[in-house]
């Protein structure tokens, strides 16, 4: 089966739900791992990242969670497979950029997706929409006790699961939630709230992870430190934080309306202005403008709008995903025609924004 | 202004306490920042240990374990890790050692872990810390003379390790 016949499609991922996913989009936990008697895949030459990788797969495959994933070496994916990948999450650009010798594993569900020979021999993650970050350590917490009895973890009594970077050293876990964060980006709260975060040892990401820009007021929250602290712990630190992140932005969403409508209802309205009636516009502006329209679905000034469209046409207006619904190889300056004709088509039926905000009928 | 070239202005900041406790200060600019690796996340800590301490930490391992350490399983050097930042195999957290644990403790919370373990290795690993506390019990009662106690502990740790103990009770 190819990878796109596999895939959820957007408009279902766009329909789950989670705890608090008004503002927390996803969680995710992953696992380092490696095996005791290989060099790590950035040291390993060719023939011995490939043998890894044929010991590991069939491993992964058999775990009970895993029945009927799309398991795939990487040079078998296209580059434009790969990027859709990345687009959907579910693997690190890092990851993308590989090709023979790595290997990717993906269940039906898409909740769990284990990458192969990445910069460690294992980086497996849980995923769930919405605030689930418990959830997430449970589930791959199982999934690597099952992997454990099939495979030689590389594991040391004093520094726990070894790593080929030590920043991931002992339990390996990166615990990360993608956060919505518009209130606190036009209430011009967001650089502190980041350097606080940042000073309780977390580390704030962009849209796409390390070294990217917050697209669309998408923010990725993670624990930095792995040694010197149990799972659980970091899990508890993580949740704790990220419920003060929701309240902020919660706070601040609620006095953007009290004493400065004017400015939200012009940023929304401009916001869906342009995307409902442009022939021409960019992926980053796409995703800038639907990240507002997604506050004003939030706040109830689009009534009869489902946030589930927005969050589709943040999948599904992305450069690959874009790219994959034609079959021709599009310029950018096509895909930004072909998007913004998608994206006029989508928002027909909805009406422009009022300023009377009205409950809105999704979320929690 | 750039602490490196000199020349262009410096866009990264990085600030890091040396060894001998000063506060030391490195300005960037974009370039020098790439060609010290100081874009990427991970090869940031080390870059920034390498620079701040006065090329202190990888300095250090250096001069402790010579600057030729190579890993005698992978054959991953010193010189390797400096550029990428990462380790060879897993041996070479054996290999590197003594030049390893400075930087895990400016990183970790800890440097002894204290999370999940493989299952298999999970029952040995409670066996240790128990017979570590026998041991500290028998070794107690054997000063403070109790040698009733000391018996009783005795056979615990024989009953645990399942031959004698190696300390004996003097006679």
């Amino acid at each position: 089966m190819n990878l796109h016949e596999f895939l959820v499609s957007p408009a279902e991922t766009a329909q789950r739900h989670g705890p608090h996913d008004r503002i927390v989009m996803s969680s995710r936990v992953r696992l380092a791992r490696n095996l005791r008697s290989a060099a790590f895949p950035g040291w390993a030459k060719k023939p011995e990242r490939v043998k890894i990788l044929e010991m590991i797969r069939p491993a992964v495959e058999s775990l009970p969670e895993m029945k009927g994933a799309f398991s795939e070496a990487m040079d078998n994916l296209g580059a434009l497979d790969k990027q859709i990948l990345v687009e959907r999450h579910l693997i690190s650009r890092e990851h993308a950029a590989k090709s023979s010798g790595s290997g990717l594993v993906l269940n039906r569900e898409e909740s769990f997706c284990v990458m192969i020979n990445e910069e460690d021999h294992l980086r497996m993650q849980a995923l769930r929409p919405g605030l689930q970050l418990r959830q997430a350590w449970g589930a791959i917490d199982h999934l690597d006790s099952d992997l454990e009895k099939k495979l030689d973890y590389a594991f040391d009594g004093e520094l726990g699961y070894l790593t080929a970077c030590p920043t991931n050293l002992g339990t390996g876990i990166r615990v990360s939630a993608m956060l919505h964060l518009p209130g606190l980006v036009l209430g011009e709260q967001i650089n502190p709230i980041i350097q606080s975060v940042n000073k309780l040892g977390l580390a704030v990401r962009g849209l796409y992870g390390e070294g990217t820009e917050a697209l669309g007021n998408v923010f990725q929250v993670s624990n930095q430190m792995t040694l010197g602290e149990t799972e659980t712990s970091i899990v508890e630190r993580l949740e704790k934080v990220l419920a003060q992140i929701i309240e902020h932005e919660e706070n601040a969403r609620q006095t953007l309306l009290e004493k400065k409508p004017k400015v939200v209802f012009n940023h929304i309205g401009r916001a869906y202005g342009i995307l409902a009636n442009a022939h021409s516009i960019s992926s980053k502006e796409t995703m800038n403008l639907l990240s507002l329209m997604r506050l004003g679905v939030d706040m109830g000034l689009f009534p009869g709008a489902e946030r589930s469209l927005v969050d589709e046409l943040f999948i599904l207006t992305q450069p690959a995903h874009l790219q994959k619904q034609f079959s021709d190889k599009l310029s950018a300056e096509e895909r930004d025609l072909l998007r913004a004709d998608m994206v006029r088509e989508r928002l027909k039926n909805v009406s422009r924004p009022v300023t009377k905000p009205t409950p809105p009928n999704t979320g929690n | 202004m750039c602490s490196i070239c000199k020349e262009k202005p410096a866009t990264i900041f990085l600030s890091n306490i040396s060894a001998e406790n000063k506060k030391v200060d490195m300005d960037l600019c974009d370039a020098c920042a790439k060609a010290k690796g100081v874009d990427d996340p991970a090869a940031l800590l080390i870059a920034s240990a390498d620079l701040m301490l006065g090329l202190g930490a990888s300095l250090e391992v250096e001069q402790s374990v010579g600057a030729n350490l190579k890993c005698p399983r992978c054959g991953f050097t010193q010189a390797d890790f400096k550029k990428s930042g990462r380790l060879g195999c897993p041996e070479c957290y054996r290999t590197f050692a003594e030049g390893l644990a400075g930087l895990l403790k400016t990183m970790h919370k800890g440097t002894r872990h204290v999370g999940k373990a493989p299952e298999a290795l999970r029952a040995t690993r409670e066996n240790a810390d128990r017979l570590k506390t026998l041991q500290a019990k028998l070794a107690k009662a054997i000063k403070d003379e109790n040698y009733e106690q000391a018996a009783q502990v005795r056979d615990e740790i024989k009953q645990l390790t399942g031959r004698p103990s190696p300390t004996h009770l003097p006679k």
